[in-house]
């Protein structure tokens, strides 16, 4: 799969609260979620992130609080992808059992500027940045990990767990 | 080769040997965990998997403890969506307000959760019950989902990172919470990123279980997967101390001394001070008497972290005879329904009064935000809680500063924050 979008860069440890404060966890409706995006750490982004723009983030991104609400949102805003060095462990975890696309591609990561443009392929495993002209190798992803994502994810995999049982 | 503590519980849950790390396993689930915000994802995920009951009623815990008593219109929709699944599936251990507690302290204290065991719960704190002996780890609400129908649940083995607390601690304040945002401190919020962390050493040794917990609790803000510890006498004699007795078999497992460890580090006793995590990471930590100057409008104690008895107990020892600062507002939160009882038999509630310090029922409240306690604009708290991430306790423009009980009990009295020996004797 290729993705390809307008990109917008955060900083190191963009946690979970700044993603989607606790103050908006009263609900699980993807798009009252989406409207309060990434609000803690730039209070005007959900205004203007459009359909298929990628967040580029720093290290450990997404860290503290499990919530689910986190990858959700992000979702739900239209952001087709997030690209980091490193993510956190129970966000990684939860992006992947929810489809949300993620990359580890650190150069990627470190030189990109906000409004660069970004093609992400998710099968070759590469980041191009069209507008430095820049091409980049991102990290494999576990073949168990690619298995849950062909399958359609965690539930979609579950799904099929259940219906093997006698 | 031998093998870590977690590798063993894994390896024994998975059918397996051995397992190195690295290696992916399908592993049973012995308590599956969902608290009121994250558990209503996890019932409609389960609704879309087309599952109609769940692996096993006694297994799976809800606990309305976030927004509990529900904080808005909002909330309580969200609480009923949990209590009408527990009601439907026949949950045996659904904790309804009044019974309930801070979802970490409750379960010990009911025992659930064992040595031994492989715990998962939809909140990253879940790593708390690795004071027990036990492989805990946070996962999402899909996670929660898969596992709550099939009782399984897939994880890469981590690699362990052993630290070693040697000597013994410089005061009598010193706290698991110390130990651990020293740890924090030095190895940052992503040192331990996908990896076990096991404690060991004679000042976990010589640590109360409530103490244990708090460290264990905090794993998770270094990046780890687990924070573990071996069972000893004193992990029996709490699970004995509980009212309740243990409803399953269980295995006390230790690491082999051969055991494979990404890396070792070694402490001692006479180089932690009592800690403080300035904002906006538990990383930014420095010993309190480095805190200078940092006047301060509220101070909450309570949370997963710090909200057992005997943190209530250490700040009523400091407060007693003494009054919260003029323009301070402090809030006592006890964990669970027993701690609050014991403290009100104890008389420590009486002393929170005096001093002025309001006391509240059980809840995460403050802690994340939610209600009860929440901070304007520009304003300061001191917390026993465990994150200090920007907005976590209200507005993004508050801060929140972390520390034991004792340095927050300390700072109510003074209004700035400060060391406790300063206000009594050590
Ligand atoms: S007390 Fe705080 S950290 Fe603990 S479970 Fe509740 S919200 Fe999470």
């Amino acid at each position: 799969m290729k993705l390809s979008g307008k990109t917008w860069k955060f900083g190191a440890d963009v946690d979970t609260d700044q993603i989607i404060p606790a103050r908006y966890l009263n609900t699980i409706d993807p798009a009252a979620l989406a409207a309060h995006v990434m609000e803690d750490a730039d209070p005007t982004f959900a205004g203007k992130v459009g359909e298929g723009d990628i967040i580029v983030g720093g290290d450990n991104f997404g860290c503290g609080s499990s919530r689910e609400h986190a990858p959700i949102a992000i979702k739900a805003a239209g952001v087709s992808c997030v690209v980091a060095p490193f993510f956190a462990r129970i966000f990684y975890r939860n992006a992947f059992n929810m489809g949300l696309p993620i990359v580890e591609c650190k150069s990627a990561a470190d030189d990109a500027n906000t409004g660069d443009v970004f093609e992400v392929d998710l099968a070759e495993g590469f980041v191009i940045n069209k507008t430095q002209g820049k091409t980049y190798e991102s990290a494999q992803v576990p073949p168990f990990m690619q298995n849950l994502l062909d399958a359609g994810g965690l539930i979609a995999y579950t799904r099929e767990r259940i219906s093997k049982q006698p | 080769m031998g093998m870590t503590i977690t590798e063993k519980i894994l390896a024994a849950h998975s059918g397996h040997e051995t397992v190195v790390p690295g290696q992916i396993v399908d592993s049973d689930v012995d308590i599956a965990l969902g608290n009121d915000i994250t558990a209503p994802i996890a019932i409609s995920r389960f609704a879309e998997a087309g599952a109609d009951k769940v692996f096993d009623t006694k297994k799976v815990v809800l606990v309305p403890d976030h927004f509990a008593p529900n904080k808005d219109i909002a909330s309580a929709n969200q609480a009923k969506v949990m209590r009408n699944f527990a009601k439907n599936q026949k949950i045996e251990n659904y904790f309804e307000v009044g019974r309930m507690g801070i979802e970490h302290a409750l379960l010990p204290e009911r025992n659930l959760t064992l040595p031994g065991d492989v715990i998962i719960g939809a909140d990253s704190h879940t790593c708390t019950y690795g004071a027990l002996g036990a492989f805990s780890t946070g996962v999402g609400s899909t996670d929660l989902a898969a596992t709550m129908i099939t009782g399984k649940i897939w994880f890469r083995v981590p690699e362990s990172m052993k630290f070693i607390f040697r000597g013994v601690k410089k005061n009598r304040f010193i706290s698991g919470k110390d130990l651990i945002l020293y740890v924090i401190g030095k190895i940052g919020v992503s040192g331990a990123l996908y990896r076990a962390m096991e404690f060991t050493g004679p000042m976990i040794d010589d640590a109360s279980m409530d103490d244990r917990f708090a460290l264990a609790n905090m794993a998770v803000e270094a990046g780890a997967k687990n924070g573990i510890m071996k069972p000893d006498w004193k992990t029996e004699e709490f699970m004995n101390s509980q009212e309740i007795s243990p409803g399953r078999d269980f295995t006390q497992y230790e690491s082999d001394e051969d055991a494979l460890y990404h890396s070792v580090y070694e402490f001692d006793g006479d180089d932690i001070d009592l800690q403080v995590a300035y904002p906006h990471l538990p990383s930014n930590t420095r010993p309190v008497s480095e805190a200078t100057d940092v006047t301060i409008d509220q101070v909450v104690i309570g949370s997963c972290t710090n909200g057992r008895f005997h943190d209530l107990k250490v700040a009523e020892e400091i407060l007693r005879g003494n009054k919260v600062a003029p323009g301070v507002r402090m809030i006592v939160i006890p964990a669970t329904q027993k701690i609050y009882m014991r403290a009100m038999k104890e008389g420590l509630i009486e002393t929170f009064i005096d001093a002025g310090a309001v006391v509240s029922t059980p809840t995460c409240g403050p802690c994340l935000g939610g209600h009860m306690g929440i901070l304007a604009a520009g304003e300061r708290c001191v917390a026993t809680t465990n994150r200090n991430f920007i907005g976590r306790m209200g507005d993004p423009k508050s801060e929140v500063y972390l520390a034991g009980p004792a340095v927050a009990a300390a700072s109510a009295i003074t209004g700035v924050i400060t060391d406790p020996t300063q206000v009594v004797t050590a």
